[in-house]
């Protein structure tokens, strides 16, 4: 057992912490809130250069092959500078569905050009009824003569109006049990009948949209995977991007508690720094706990989905249900300790609770996920 | 990163498993156990459990082999203490003398005092217990007021300690009393190793709110110490102290994880006996999430811990996961405690009926796990560590 990160992993965060800090600087990341996009080809191109959009994509895709244990150290990076755009979207949900599901042809087509940075993509699950589980699927797919007939609505799409192409989680089979009825398509930007709405959102360094599909017609080869057989890999696909987005909260959480450890050394109050009080020395305490609490679940979970242990579904949820209640705890503690400083629009404390508040929704909150355990542990 | 064994521990985990399997002893009721500290009624069994430990080489692993140990890593002991957990092994009765009193003694002792004192405790043949607290000096215990005036080649104790766990059994103190009452309060205190059978040494158990008299005062009047049994040199107690304690943290933690994830399965079975409102509990929703929140905290404790060990595997100091430790280990099981009691509903006030639960084993945990919080550092004491020392803010 060495239940630590590699001198590689440890090189990988320092490089990619000074890249962070010279490339996404908050004004960086607060120009990007205020425009549609998000990000910028620059800083795209750059992530590219870096291999970082395809760190876990196999070297014949045009990745660098590594695992999720070398991603959670750049997803933690990337939390701590709250980076905007379409990373998760488009390299750990689109991506890795193409790669858990694709055929030869369709991860050739599509990997190596993410990996490169050419093309983005991201995948459209949830719905209006807010599910992340296989019965919340009820866009249809029908078969026609040549193809395919898509029509439903899909919510809360991550960076759909950036996507070249959408993976569209289906109903292709009505009845028995909703896992076994789910097929994913490719479906790509411009589609006949595909409206992609920018929907205005409360953590505005992730963009969220809608994503209606009418009559949109595609050819046979937009399935991606087996028919019917879609729920399978897309499960891992939430698992894997689940722990990944996990690591980009702990990096956000560790950030808050070192920006509001450094205040309360220098704020001083009633003739000392607040930092000696212990009504404000216990509540940081509190926030490293939760903090550290949350890093531990979440490196485990990256070695169990490295590992591919029959534990990793269990470790993504118990992640996900911890770390969703600590950054939520401790960004809100940090707003606390810095007093009205904290409140404002000026100090970035907002843009870590918002992006925790989002991140706690994305692929299920705390609720969600403890039932999940309560299921997978057989309560 | 790697979770898993080498073929080595892995051998060394079969080979406790079916050792354990065939050498629990059959009087032991495998029950949830409230604490680290054995309770009264099984110090005997405890005693010879320790010594059956100990002939098949299970005690003292990362303990040097001159003085008794296995010459093991912090691995072997960490395994040992997972597998003794989930067999549900009775806990071993020096548990002050293997945590703290022997790793202190093989860190400061003289050659002398390591060859005497350590294979003592392994074999359980002479009982530890840990004499720090008194009546005005708990958390603040550099402010201890027992004194030792030297006389000859001897010193003079007089004073008094509280809550001192075993102390009615033990053979020896690892005792903390002031040597320079003139010195800065940390500079005047001295660490010595007294024999609990001297002339002058009173004990007087106290009564716990479990009812177990678990823990004592002893009484100190003109107590005559040989000048050698000062550990760690004269007027540098507080240093040793401190040792003593990071091993007691260390030690018991391995401990305490395994056990709190034993009694999360007892709390988990009880819960499927258990009905309300027409229905076991464990398919009620709300009971399901605090089920699920537990179970994660006590699995995280795991992996903390795992990253802990890492670094002192690895020669590196203790990181800020170490301080996470021991808070989240108390939090978590009185959280475990107190939902322990609300399954029951009125029936956990119920104990030596016929219709308590368990027997009202669980009344016994619930409030034994009140001293948690308390025991070997308050939390309040734990989290202005954690505020001064490891986030770097100012004393208050």
């Amino acid at each position: 057992m060495d239940f630590g990160f590699s001198q590689e992993q440890e090189l990988l965060r320092a490089t990619a912490r000074k890249f962070f800090e010279n490339e996404c600087a908050s004004t960086f990341v607060r120009q990007r809130m205020e425009e549609d996009e998000g990000v910028t080809p620059q800083f795209w191109s750059k992530l590219a250069e870096q291999g970082w959009l395809g760190l876990v994509y196999p070297e014949e895709h045009g990745g660098t092959g590594l695992g999720f244990v070398d991603l959670t150290v750049l997803m933690e990076e990337m939390g701590r500078a709250v980076m905007p755009g379409p990373f998760l979207s488009t390299v750990l949900l689109g991506g890795l569905a193409i790669l858990e599901a694709g055929s030869a042809g369709q991860k050739k087509d599509w990997l190596t050009r993410i990996a490169s940075g050419e093309v983005k993509t991201t995948l459209a699950l949830t719905e209006p009824n807010a599910r992340w589980d296989a019965a919340g699927v009820t866009v249809t797919a029908r078969a026609g003569k040549d193809g395919w007939v898509l029509n439903g609505t899909k919510l809360f799409v991550l960076d759909a109006h950036l996507a070249d192409v959408v993976v569209v989680a289906a109903r292709t089979t009505e009845g028995g049990r909703p896992e076994d009825g789910v097929s994913l398509f490719l479906v790509p930007r411009g589609a006949a009948g595909l409206a992609v709405t920018l929907l205005p959102t409360m953590d505005q360094t992730r963009k969220l949209c809608e994503v209606k599909l009418t009559d949109v017609r595609l050819p046979a080869a937009a399935l991606l995977g087996a028919r019917d057989g879609g729920w399978a890999p897309l499960a891992r696909v939430l698992e894997r991007a689940t722990v990944a987005l996990c690591a980009e909260m702990c990096g956000g959480a560790q950030k808050v508690l070192e920006m509001t450890t450094e205040y309360a050394k220098i704020r001083v109050a009633f003739g000392k720094p607040i930092g000696a009080y212990q009504g404000v020395k216990h509540k940081a305490a509190d926030m490293l706990v939760d903090v550290e609490n949350a890093k531990s679940l979440t490196y485990y979970a990256a070695w169990a989905v490295d590992e591919n242990v029959p534990e990793a579904a269990l470790a993504a949820s118990m992640a996900k249900a911890y770390t969703s209640d600590a950054y939520r705890k401790v960004a809100g503690a940090g707003i606390q300790l810095h007093g009205g400083i904290g409140f404002t629009w000026e100090h970035d404390l907002h843009l870590y609770f918002k992006r925790a508040k989002s991140s706690e929704f994305t692929f299920g909150d705390a609720t969600h996920h403890r039932e999940r355990v309560a299921q997978l542990i057989n309560l | 990163m790697d979770f898993s064994l080498t073929p080595d521990q892995e051998a060394f985990r079969e080979r406790v498993r079916t050792w354990l399997a065939a050498n629990i002893p059959a009087a032991w009721s495998r029950r949830a156990a409230g604490s680290e500290v054995p309770r009264p009624e099984t110090y005997e069994l405890g005693r010879r459990w320790q010594r059956t430990l100990h002939e098949a080489g299970f005690v003292g692993l990362t303990w040097p082999k001159e003085y008794g140990g296995q010459g093991l890593t912090l691995m072997e002991e960490m395994i040992l203490h997972q597998e003794m957990a989930l067999a549900k092994a009775p806990p071993v009765l020096n548990i002050l003398g293997i945590g703290m009193g022997g790793p202190t003694i093989i860190t400061y002792g003289t050659e002398a005092q390591k060859r005497r004192y350590p294979p003592k405790i392994l074999s359980c043949e002479e009982i530890w217990c840990q004499g720090y607290s008194e009546p005005n000096s708990g958390s603040d215990l550099a402010s201890l007021q027992t004194r030792a005036v030297k006389d000859g080649d001897h010193y003079v104790i007089n004073g008094q300690k509280v809550w001192t766990s075993l102390a009615h059994i033990a053979d020896w103190m690892m005792l903390l009393a002031r040597t320079d009452p003139d010195a800065p309060r940390h500079k005047g205190i001295t660490y010595f190793l007294l024999d609990m059978h001297s002339p002058g040494v009173t004990v007087k158990p106290l009564r716990q709110i479990t009812g177990d008299p678990e823990f004592n005062e002893v009484f100190l009047d003109n107590v005559r110490v040989p000048e050698s049994q000062i550990l760690g040199g004269l007027n540098n107690g507080w240093q040793v102290g401190l040792t003593t304690l990071m091993y007691e943290r260390l030690a018991l933690g391995f401990g305490l994880q395994v056990r709190l994830r034993v009694a999360l399965d007892a709390l988990v079975d009880m819960a499927r006996r258990v009905e309300k409102h027409g229905r076991a509990v464990t398919k009620d929703p709300v009971m399901r999430q605090k089920l699920a929140q537990l179970w994660i905290d006590t699995e995280c404790l795991k992996y903390t811990g795992a990253r802990g060990i890492t670094r002192l595997l690895r020669g590196e100091l203790p990181g800020p996961e170490a301080s996470a430790g021991k808070m989240g280990w108390v939090e978590t099981h009185q959280r475990l405690q107190e939902l322990a009691m609300e399954l029951q509903g009125p029936y956990a006030q119920l104990r030596g009926s016929d219709w308590a639960v368990d027997g009202g084993l669980w009344q016994y945990t619930f409030l034994r796990s009140r001293a948690n919080s308390i025991e070997g550092g308050t939390t309040e004491v734990q989290k202005n560590i954690i505020g001064e020392r490891v986030l770097g803010l100012p004393k208050g």
